[in-house]
């Protein structure tokens, strides 16, 4: 406390911090978009999102029902992958796949059985609904696995050893079970921060401009820097928060590894928020009006997080151009540091790289703050 | 009461479209939205980079590789000479894939023992690592049955004929494309919807608006109007552009993508209209508009399938507008769909339309502060 009775500068500080918070305390929607909205986006998303498709709803159709067209229906049955319903001919099952109530056919023509034991082998006939494309590939995986399953077991029930002349051994590294939600649910604890991170802040400065409070503030000896500094200590405060609860959730209620130290976490957190506060300063700061500052936030932030940061959608995929605008998505560099970090642990040759833009972004929107801040009051 | 209805219209044009900034951020931002997001929603891989690790020195090995090389997903990036160096490489990310070929693949092979063929994959992104193996087995398929054909071995008793309706070569862009414009429309409407009650609040002008002539239902009117307006523009000067330049087949009937556009215009206008009532500040219409679009946009369907959610939050999915203009879209364009077997689609957005509009009207009256 010594110090601060002493030095002006702090002291001003530590009032403009207090002043921030009691605006918070008093406006129940900052608290609610610190800490309701992550639990609340965090459980929706954790639970609702999810690429793993099974129960894929397929129908079965063998012209002219036989053992063999059985045996092989019954190993489509035998799998959790699919929910298979049996229809009588091509006619109806067709028409079930316009109407959306399944996602693929199986059809086995009239001389399947026939065929089985010809020279060229007999064909399965499979459509998929191809207007998911990702939904359809994996459709075809499963049906691939199966086939190959029901061709050894029919191999070995004739005495034989089914030889494929290659055998693909498949190992998937850091996520075994190929669980989506191993990877969904740390990219979406980068999107909610950055939402939020960047909401709170989008707004204040703009209100105080509009509001014409920060002139009022300015004729006091308070200096920008500090006015600045109250604010980010503020909101920075509150983001870790809210970090905090995202990745105990993540951890605990959704059991996503952590196999990475917890304190780099943190770290690297503490890094991206500065980046995400400084980001939505510098948009209020430009705006100084919270209706635009506030579509400049809604159009910069989320839509941007959620297709070109890496979360859902591969960046190596995309053409150049787009792949040098993921860059200055700030969202993207702390989805690959908590996937990383989730699932792989502390590979200092991914992180350091990551975290150093991190670094350099947040400089850069907390200078254009800064900056725009100033030039305007002289 | 036509003239009082257009100058309140008229009023409520001026205050979106004055600001030079405001004015921007409401044209600009879609349209490089739609190509930047065209660019980058798709599930295609491109240039999965990955690692040789070959021990073997025999010819079949060599026509393997040559048929990973010669894919155009695939880029060779690094070619290992020991084990140890796989670890490291896969960490950093420097390659998403290895393939590893046994000292004793040629020989196996020759011999018809089946030979193993190990590939590892960085399952960070367990989506693509599902993708990468998918185009693997693609090509391991493909070798073996030419493998089979040119050593006259036995084939298969039964093989696979995979077909896909609606979008032959399973172009992931031809799914993701009509759900931006979809996604992008909302965001528009919400945008211009979402804050106009709650800034004249926050000024104090909506009082003054609700001792004019005007009723409830005329200035409701009178903010939902260019909300709708814009968003039909925006949707339509969209869709030019995706059929014309990402090349998305228009296969359905146009009056029924306008008329399931126009439903959900309203039950979007409604829902912003409703987010804008309930707030006293703009600060709070904001947060409100994003509690709202986030949620609507990640349970839409957009990226991840409605199925493959839990039955609770499928059913939380029914009240979320988009999901419907969603399967609209992709009905529309790729399958071809009329009004026929649209219906299911159209009447809950209707619903959610009226309900939020109503419930928005309501509001002006009965909270004031």
């Amino acid at each position: 406390m010594k110090e601060i009775t002493r030095g002006g500068s702090l002291m001003r500080l530590r009032g403009l911090v207090k002043k921030e918070f009691l605006q918070i305390a008093r406006d129940p929607s900052s608290i609610a978009i610190a800490f309701l909205m992550p639990l609340f986006l965090l459980v929706l998303f954790g639970f609702g999102v999810s690429l793993d498709a099974d129960h894929l709803p397929v129908a079965l159709v063998a012209e002219q029902p036989t053992l063999d067209s059985d045996d092989f229906f019954s190993s489509i049955e035998g799998s959790h992958y699919f929910v298979p319903r049996r229809f009588l001919n091509m006619a109806s099952a067709e028409e079930a796949m316009r109407e959306g109530r399944v996602n693929a056919i199986v059809h086995l023509r009239a001389d399947f059985a026939k065929q089985l034991s010809s020279r060229e082998g007999a064909d399965i006939q499979i459509i998929v609904n191809g207007v998911d494309a990702n939904t359809a590939r994996l459709t075809q995986g499963y049906l691939q696995g199966v086939w190959v399953k029901w061709l050894d077991r029919r191999a070995k029930a004739a005495g034989r050893d089914m030889v494929m002349p290659v055998k693909l051994e498949e190992r998937v590294w850091y996520n075994a079970d190929v669980k989506s939600r191993n990877f969904l649910v740390p990219g979406l604890v980068a999107i909610i921060m950055t939402l939020i991170g960047t909401l709170l802040t989008a707004l204040v400065m703009a209100r105080e401009w509009e509001r014409g409070t920060l002139e009022a503030l300015l004729v006091t000896p308070v200096s920008m820097t500090e006015v600045l500094l109250g604010k980010i200590i503020a909101y920075f405060a509150l983001g870790t928060g809210g970090m905090l609860l995202s990745v105990g959730l993540a951890v605990w209620l959704f059991g996503v590894p952590l196999v990475g130290s917890f304190w780099i976490l943190l770290i690297c957190a503490s890094l991206f928020l500065f980046a995400a506060l400084g980001m939505g300063l510098a948009i209020s700061t430009m705006a100084r009006n919270q209706f635009v500052a506030g579509q400049i936030a809604i159009v910069g932030t989320f839509l941007p997080a959620f297709l070109l940061s890496g979360f859902i959608f591969d960046i190596d995929s995309m053409p150049s151009i787009v792949q040098f605008i993921t860059h200055l998505i700030v969202a993207r560099y702390f989805v690959s540091i908590v996937q990383t970090l989730f699932m792989a642990g502390n590979v200092w040759s991914v992180l350091l790289p990551n975290a150093f833009a991190l670094i350099v972004m947040a400089v850069f929107f907390m200078s254009i703050t800064w900056r725009k801040s100033k030039k305007r009051l002289e | 009461m036509l003239t009082r209805m257009i100058a309140l219209i008229y009023k409520e044009f001026l205050a979106l479209l004055k600001d030079p900034k405001s004015r921007l951020v409401l044209i600009a931002p879609p349209m490089i939205q739609l190509l930047v997001f065209g660019y980058a929603a798709t599930f295609d891989l491109k240039d999965v980079q990955y690692a040789l690790y070959n021990e073997d020195k025999g010819i079949a090995s060599r026509e393997l590789v040559a048929a990973f090389d010669g894919a155009p997903a695939f880029r060779r990036a690094a070619t290992l000479q020991s084990e140890e160096q796989i670890a490291p490489l896969v960490d950093s990310r420097g390659v998403l894939m290895v393939i590893h070929i046994g000292p004793r693949f040629s020989s196996d092979l020759l011999s018809n023992k089946g030979a193993p063929l190990q590939v590892i994959v960085d399952g960070r992104d367990s989506n693509t690592a599902m993708i990468v193996l998918n185009y693997v087995s693609t090509i391991v398929e493909r070798f073996n049955t030419q493998w089979i054909k040119d050593h006259g071995l036995e084939n298969a008793p039964a093989k696979l004929d995979v077909r896909a309706w609606f979008n032959p070569n399973l172009e992931s862009r031809w799914f993701f494309i009509p759900g931006i414009i979809g996604m992008l429309t909302l965001v528009t409407t919400m945008l211009v919807t979402a804050l106009t009650v709650a800034r004249e609040r926050e000024q104090g002008t909506f009082d003054q608006l609700l001792v004019t002539p005007f009723r409830p239902g005329e200035i409701l009117l009178g903010k939902a109007l260019p909300g709708f307006i814009i968003g039909l523009i925006q949707a339509s000067v969209i869709l030019l552009i995706a059929t014309k330049w990402f090349d998305v087949p228009l296969l359905g009937s146009l009056p029924a993508f306008y008329a399931g556009l126009s439903l959900f215009l309203v039950s979007g206008v409604g829902s912003g209209m409703l987010i804008s009532s309930l707030a006293v500040t703009q600060q709070q219409g904001l947060l409100g508009a994003f509690l709202f679009m986030v949620p609507a946009v990640i349970l839409s369907g957009f990226a991840t399938p409605i199925a493959n959610m839990p039955h609770v939050v499928q059913m939380v999915t029914l009240i979320d507008p988009l999901r419907y203009f969603l399967v609209i879209l992709r009905k529309v364009f790729l399958e071809g769909a009329g009004f026929d077997v649209l219906m299911d689609q159209f009447w809950p957005m209707a619903v959610i339309g009226a309900a939020t509009l109503a419930l928005a009207s309501w509001l002006f009256r009965h909270r004031m502060y």
